[in-house]
């Protein structure tokens, strides 16, 4: 008989902790089919952060280092500089990458670090009981913004994408989403340019991925994709925002 | 090989490099730009990386990162950037991997100065970031001990798998003392724990995350048990004329080299005094006051902090002679008159603290 699925050799045998419904094993499994792909898994050094994904360390068949939070994109730089030929990528929440690690973010992407950044934005801090995130959208209710997320008290929501991809350091920048099979086929690709980006020296590389967080929106798995879909995606367009690879002014699709 | 005139903090930072150091990831601050600057210089010559970090906080993180990746690794600040890395600190403790990180203290709180102190002695010896660990550090007290103490602390890195702190002042950084590099080599350790790519092997995770309580407590149990053993081997200090003396005078870095004028002073006044310089200050010499103190000598302990260091000498003592304490503060560096003036008092009569 012949296997047409299996799981990549890139994703350990072990249960996940994530809550139902949640994303995050799909996105792990898209950056580990990533990782098999190009063939790179005894080259990958991978970097866990603070949030719901911190166990991604038990979750990815690569070598690992758990970093402080926020501090990824630092932890990874130190990493990349010292083994310039081996395969260093980051997965970070939007707690963070947008909040408390927008220095090392920013700076890593300023300077081209060559490292591949996997931004899972679920627009809340799940682990710590559904908090507001700078990703939250206005009007979204968390535990900390019960009323719903206003500008006067909190600010508008960051489009880091947008944001890092005006900086000059950075190769390739997309924004994908989860919220129905075509869309994680979409994710799944610009994952494995991501990490193409890396091997051939581009630079800076950074997706972004929608994700949502049924348990914390107070909503069943498949009406928190009906959410990010309908709420998300207009406030944070899909697509390339830049790609060295693409001449300027093709940037969008 | 010759002796050459350098500052404190350039011999450290060639030292560093001769030992291996093959990153150096820092920020700038007042007073050990010249350790940046060396390493800016010298180090991709020499087959090494420097990168200016953004932050402080960045640096200590990249430090985290290539220690976990295997190589000798190095960042070096001054007393307010020490605060910022102090949660990076605590997380690479946790995650026992060795590096060097140099503290060449200025005054404080807060912004405070860019003079010489030792108030940073609290957050290297007795924690500093979060939770339960220990740093070994080492308190140079010349230019030479700058570059020697820095060229060991890679190999006492390596050896505890643990951070070493180098915990000089301003004035030992800025000042030009003759000094001599030898040609000793650096040790080369095997680190199959490294994070380098699995390649051909299961793969390897560095991380501080324990959420099972029983798991963690033997973990912490662990690493007591590290640090004992680190306490019993690693104690240095210095002992100057302490056999007859009837007062000890006590002090380390930039204070103990003003101690010891001082104690010669005294000496040509007929008074008996002598000095113990700690140069570990974790772990901290206990055994000299433990032998010294005999309930008829007293100590005198000089710092350029409020009075930090004087804490451990009154548990070395433990009661069995009267303490004493002399501090300068602000960016002020005592005088050996100044430290006679303490000596001929004590002596004079009076009790300890």
């Amino acid at each position: 008989m012949k296997r047409i699925c299996q799981r990549p050799e890139s994703l350990t045998d072990v249960q996940m902790h994530y809550c139902p419904g949640c994303t995050h094993g799909i996105i792990h499994r898209l950056v580990a089919e990533a990782l098999d792909e190009l063939g790179i898994r005894e080259d990958a050094i991978g970097i866990a952060s603070v949030g719901c994904s911190v166990f991604a360390y038990n979750y990815f068949n690569c070598d690992m280092q758990q970093a402080a939070h926020g501090r990824a994109p630092a932890v990874a730089t130190g990493i990349k500089r010292v083994l310039p030929d081996r395969v260093v990528f980051t997965y970070q929440g939007d707690g963070d990458l947008a909040s408390i690690g927008v220095a090392e973010i920013v700076h890593a992407a300023a300077r081209g670090e060559s490292i591949t950044v996997i931004f899972v934005n679920n627009a809340i801090y799940g682990m710590t009981s559904g908090q507001m995130a700078p990703t939250t959208l206005l009007g979204q209710k968390t535990t900390t913004t019960p009323r719903g997320r206003t500008v006067q008290d909190n600010g508008y929501p960051i489009r880091m994408s947008e944001l890092l991809a005006t900086l000059d350091g950075t190769a390739y920048i997309e924004r994908v989403s989860t919220h129905d099979p075509r869309h994680v086929l979409q994710a799944g690709r610009a994952i494995k340019k991501a990490f193409a980006a890396q091997l051939h020296g581009k630079g800076f590389a950074l997706v972004e991925v929608l994700s949502t967080c049924s348990v914390n929106w107070g909503m069943s798995p498949q009406e928190a994709l009906d959410w990010l879909r309908d709420n998300m995606v207009p406030y944070y367009p899909l697509g390339v925002y830049k790609d060295a690879s693409v001449k300027e002014g093709e940037a969008h699709d | 090989m010759a002796k050459v005139l350098m500052k404190g903090n350039e011999a450290l930072a060639e030292a560093a490099i001769r030992a291996g150091c093959r990153a150096f990831y820092g920020y700038p601050i007042t007073p050990q730009n010249e350790v940046p600057n060396y390493m800016a210089r010298h180090l991709p010559e020499r087959g090494g990386v420097y990168l200016q970090a953004e932050s402080e906080v960045a640096a200590i993180n990249m430090v985290y990162g290539a220690a976990g990746a295997g190589v000798r690794v190095m960042t070096s600040s001054s007393s307010p950037g020490l605060s910022l890395k102090m949660e990076g600190i605590s997380y690479i403790a946790a995650a026992e991997l060795p590096c060097v990180i140099v503290n060449v203290m200025r005054c404080g709180p807060g912004l405070g100065g860019i003079h010489p102190s030792q108030g940073d002695y609290f957050q290297a010896v007795k924690g500093g970031g979060h939770g339960d660990y220990r740093l070994l550090v080492l308190a140079p007290g010349s230019v030479q001990e700058m570059a020697d103490l820095t060229f060991e602390a890679f190999d006492l890195a390596d050896k505890w798998r643990n951070p070493v702190m180098i915990l000089a002042d301003g004035l030992l950084g800025q000042m030009m003392e003759p000094v001599e590099f030898g040609d000793k080599e650096p040790q080369v350790v095997e680190k199959p724990w490294a994070t380098t790519g699995a390649r051909g092997r299961k793969p390897n995770i560095i991380n501080t995350l324990d959420i099972v309580p029983e798991s963690l407590e033997k973990r912490n149990y662990a690493l007591a048990e590290k640090y004992g053993r680190m306490g019993e081997a690693e104690t240095r200090w210095q002992e100057y004329k302490t056999a007859d003396a009837d007062l000890i005078v006590t002090a380390y870095g930039t204070s103990a080299r003003v101690a010891r004028s001082a104690v010669d002073m005294a000496r040509k006044e007929g008074l008996r005094v002598g000095l113990i310089r700690p140069i570990s200050l974790w772990p901290f010499p206990q055994a000299p006051f433990a032998l010294l103190a005999d309930g008829l000598r007293q100590f005198l302990v000089v710092e350029m902090s409020m009075g930090q260091m004087v804490e451990d000498v009154r548990l070395a003592v433990n009661g069995r002679g009267s303490v004493h304490f002399y501090n300068r503060l602000g960016g002020m560096v005592p005088t050996p008159r100044d430290v006679l003036a303490e000596i001929r008092k004590v002596l004079g009569g009076g009790g300890g603290q």
